[in-house]
């Protein structure tokens, strides 16, 4: 059966790492800062204990004022998930750094978020719109593009 | 003396025959052989989840039809499930039952249709394809017993099914678990051991277990890498966790044995459907449930098990009648993450049937 | 009066041709579709008779396409050129012998002319279609049927050399060039004298003329329609046609080398063109047979098939039907036994080589 993990307790083992970078923890979800989404994607991989070999989902939400990335992270040898969130505020010149080198599922999904929400991801090799086309008018998924 | 040759870019798609739809593979060649790859897709994008946001829960079900239409009812399946999470409403156990038998058979329907039209790919000229049919059909008339339809069926509810089976669906689907057996081997003797299939499948369009782990393969590709990762067996949704199967794996993660797993989760559906039918328990199919859902603020990720992966719905929830945000993890589109790593350095005709071995559908990876 | 009995023969070839072409196609519809468990066309006339028929007029409506930056002439001129040597080869296949037949006799050979380089004629004749094939690729101006066109000349050179090898081994045992004299050498028909040269040939043979396993040239999954990718309307059917006429080519050619042609087998009644038609119908049952069951071939793996299979067995089988022809042993039952046993095991034992030292990658 698989176990979600706790927030609060991965959060507690990151703050050594990353001072600073988780800013809050509930329940079930890990919220970090943007900048420092790709080395903590790196240190849940690759920490023993931790082991998120692998990226269920990847997609970001709408909130108006802001826009959530939500990356949903499970480990296939402890069979344990946690979500991972970064809150990106305001609604121009989105960028988060990407998640490609750490898990090559995120390449398709991360063009998706692009060119459903327009938010860029910095580092990514091939960064283009993945199904509607080049020149496309905004960006669907945004709230206000209907 | 070394030939000056010249690399051709070919556009294989948006038509073309074995492209299993709208999907175009922008291939670099030298020759015969592939040296660039870059996968084009979009062209059947409809938009389904902005049109969640403008349709109630109960409205988007028929949309989950259309996605993946060759398992709508695991599409159905995914989706109901996560809106029950979401809303904290169960599906009475008859109900339960018959939503494992629905998937099952689907999955068994699904895997028919994959190896039938992979063979194809690989030049069976349509032999292997019309002896799957012949089984498919016969599911066909079984979904069209319950629900009236044969493609989109639409036939889950929010906390149930639109209805009850009727009597004459109990004894059709118990005569074909007792013949469906035979028909897989009889699949497997036209086709396992033919040296042809063999010089073409093994040790082509090998995913590597780390590469297929990294890339978030789901399904029959991460299992024909080796990975023994079932989310009915590590994450077991509906009653799943009392029904026995095994989940079969491969060994390199070549074509041949995704193929086979594919050919061995037959067999195991068979024998789900065995053991489903036996304690299918009387009862309701449907519990009160309002036909416009409330569920309380909050976010929810359901994933189940798709015949083609690990289909997974991200809903949020702002305590309307509509999902605030309805994300759709589609395991065709990401399993082609690694197509690219597969075919470098592989013929042409490798290429078709390592698509064709991934098994996708565009009216998913498109959405 | 030669040239009226030419006029008769170019008569009665193009009607032969062009009726078994519209009946193997029939045919091959009907038979397979009984393969796949499906009735096959049976909607247009009796038991589907008239599909053919109604497909023809059909694709005569067609618009005929020449794509703008392809070459133009090239274009219209390649299904001919890939066309006419199909007709060309029955000019030598003969249809009955001299002498008394089944109903009537005949005072020479049915043939239209039974030349004495029979078989070099069919050989080189054969082999022009692949021109037509190489114009129809290059002229389209189109990816796909470029590379239809480089399988082409890859397949067809390669698979001429074991092709031509096995036939050589006709010749000694028959003494003959004349396809008329191959026949009449045919107490024993020469499938069962050379068993190997027979398996080679029809191989070689499925292999030029493109049909499953071997049919990489119009591999549809992989590069649509070839080289008549961009080809509509009667220059499309040229092609179709062409491909079926090969087919009846090809048959008739096994009939007549390895089967015994016309003669009913070991002489048990008169001889009849009827039998001949008959063979004829029973090696495109056998080739509609291998393509309904085998899924195709990779390009690389068809190369290595022709020149580390079929090439070293032919060499193989030359020799030993040369060594039977010096020795005392001769073409006579012996042989028969001696060649069906060697060739079992030759077969047997290149197959297993074949397959442990390619490994996985070829079969």
């Amino acid at each position: 059966m698989t176990t979600a993990l706790s927030g609060r307790d991965v959060a507690q083992r990151l703050s050594d790492q990353f001072p600073n970078m988780v800013n809050l923890c509930d329940g079930s979800c890990l919220w970090v800062k943007p900048e420092a989404v790709a080395e903590v994607a790196k240190f849940l991989r690759d920490t023993p204990g931790l082991d998120f070999d692998y990226l269920a989902s990847l997609t970001a939400v709408d909130f108006w004022d802001h826009f959530d990335v939500v990356y949903h992270l499970a480990s296939l040898q402890r069979n344990h998930t946690l979500v991972l969130r970064c809150q990106l505020p305001g609604r121009q010149n989105l960028a988060l750094p990407s998640v490609v080198d750490v898990w090559r599922g995120a390449d398709l999904q991360e063009r998706e978020a692009y060119d459903m929400f327009g938010i860029q991801f910095t580092g990514h090799p091939n960064m283009k719109r993945l199904l509607t086309w080049e020149g496309f008018p905004g960006h669907p998924l945004r709230k206000d593009w209907l | 003396m070394a030939l000056r040759t010249e690399p051709i870019v070919v556009n294989m798609g948006p038509q073309h025959p074995a492209t299993h739809g709208v999907f175009r593979m922008r291939v670099t060649l030298d020759g015969e052989v592939i040296t660039d790859l870059e996968p084009v897709m979009g062209y059947l994008h409809r938009g389904v989840e902005k049109l969640a946001e403008a349709r109630t829960y109960t409205q988007f079900i028929p949309l989950t039809d259309r996605m993946d239409y060759l398992s709508s009812m695991s599409n159905n399946l995914a989706y109901v499930l996560a809106v029950e999470k979401l809303a904290g409403v169960e599906a009475p156990p008859r109900a339960q039952y018959l939503r494992v038998i629905m998937a099952e058979m689907m999955r068994i329907s699904n895997h028919l249709m994959a190896v039938g039209t992979f063979l194809d790919d690989m030049g069976a000229f349509h032999t292997p394809l019309l002896y799957m049919f012949r089984e498919r059909e016969k599911l066909l008339d079984l979904f069209e017993m319950v629900c009236g339809q044969r493609l989109t069926y639409n036939y889950m509810r929010i906390g149930g099914l639109s209805h009850d089976i009727p009597p004459e669906f109990l004894p059709a689907l118990k005569k074909f678990v007792r013949d469906m057996p035979g028909f897989v081997d009889e699949y497997d003797q036209l086709i396992r051991e033919n040296e042809i299939v063999l010089a073409r499948t093994r040790g082509v369009g090998v995913l590597p277990r780390a590469l297929a782990i990294n890339a978030s393969a789901s399904g029959p590709v991460l299992r024909g890498s080796g990975v023994k990762w079932d989310l009915r067996k590590t994450d077991p949704y509906l009653v799943y966790d009392k029904l026995e199967f095994d989940v079969p794996t491969g060994a390199v993660g070549d074509i041949y044995d995704r193929y086979r797993v594919r050919i061995e989760e037959m067999r195991q559906s068979v024998r789900i459907l065995e053991q489903a039918i036996e304690r299918l328990p009387p009862g309701e199919v449907r519990s009160d449930v309002p036909h416009l859902v409330h569920p309380p603020r909050g976010e929810v990720y359901g994933h189940i098990e798709a015949p083609k992966g690990e289909l997974g719905f991200y809903l949020v929830s702002d305590t309307g009648i509509a999902p605030y945000r309805c994300h759709i993890r589609p395991p065709s589109l990401i399993n082609l993450t690694a197509l690219r790593d597969m075919v470098l350095g592989m013929k042409i005709a490798d290429a078709i049937i390592t698509l064709g071995s991934i098994d996708i559908v565009l009216g998913e990876v498109d959405r | 009066m030669d040239w009226l009995r030419w006029i008769i023969f170019v008569v009665i070839i193009l009607a032969f041709a062009l009726s078994f072409v519209m009946a193997f196609i029939l045919l091959e519809r009907r038979i397979v579709g009984k393969f796949q468990l499906r009735p096959g066309p049976n909607r247009v006339g009796p038991m589907g008779m008239l599909q053919p028929v109604a497909d023809a007029v059909k694709i005569l409506l067609k618009e005929d396409i020449t794509p703008a930056k392809g070459d133009r002439w090239v274009h219209r001129l390649a299904p001919i050129v890939a066309f006419a040597p199909a007709l060309l080869v029955f000019a030598v296949v003969p249809f009955q012998g001299k002498g008394p037949g089944l109903g009537f006799s005949l005072d020479q050979p049915a043939a239209l002319a039974d030349l004495n380089v029979g078989v070099l004629y069919i050989v080189a004749v054969s082999s022009i279609s692949v021109i037509g094939m190489i114009m129809a690729g290059w002229a389209s101006n189109n990816k796909y049927s470029l590379l239809g066109a480089m399988r082409a000349i890859a397949q067809m050179v390669s698979y001429e050399v074991p092709l031509v090898l096995s036939i050589v081994g006709i010749v000694i045992a028959s003494g003959s060039l004349s396809l008329n004299s191959i026949v009449e050498a045919q107490s024993i028909p020469f499938i069962l004298l050379q068993p190997l040269g027979f398996l080679i040939y029809f191989l070689g043979a499925t292999a030029e003329i493109n049909r499953a396993p071997f049919d990489l040239l119009e591999a549809e999954s992989e590069i649509v329609a070839s080289y008549h990718t961009e080809y509509s309307g009667m220059r499309f059917a040229m092609f179709f046609l062409g491909e079926y006429a090969y087919a009846l080519g090809v048959s008739a050619i096994v009939s007549v080398l390895f089967l015994g042609g016309y003669k009913f087998p070991f002489g048990l009644l008169p001889q009849s063109f009827i039998w001949f038609l008959a063979k004829i119908f029973l090696v495109f049952f056998l080739m509609l047979w291998v393509r309904s069951t085998l899924p195709r071939v990779r390009i690389d793996q068809m190369m290595a098939f022709a020149w580390k299979f079929l090439l070293p067995l032919s060499l193989v089988n030359l020799l030993l039907v040369a060594a039977e022809g010096v020795s005392t042993i001769g073409f006579g039952w012996a042989a028969v036994g001696i060649n069906v046993i060697l060739a079992i095991a030759f077969v047997v034992i290149w197959a297993n080589r074949f397959y442990r030292v390619k490994g996985v990658t070829v079969g």
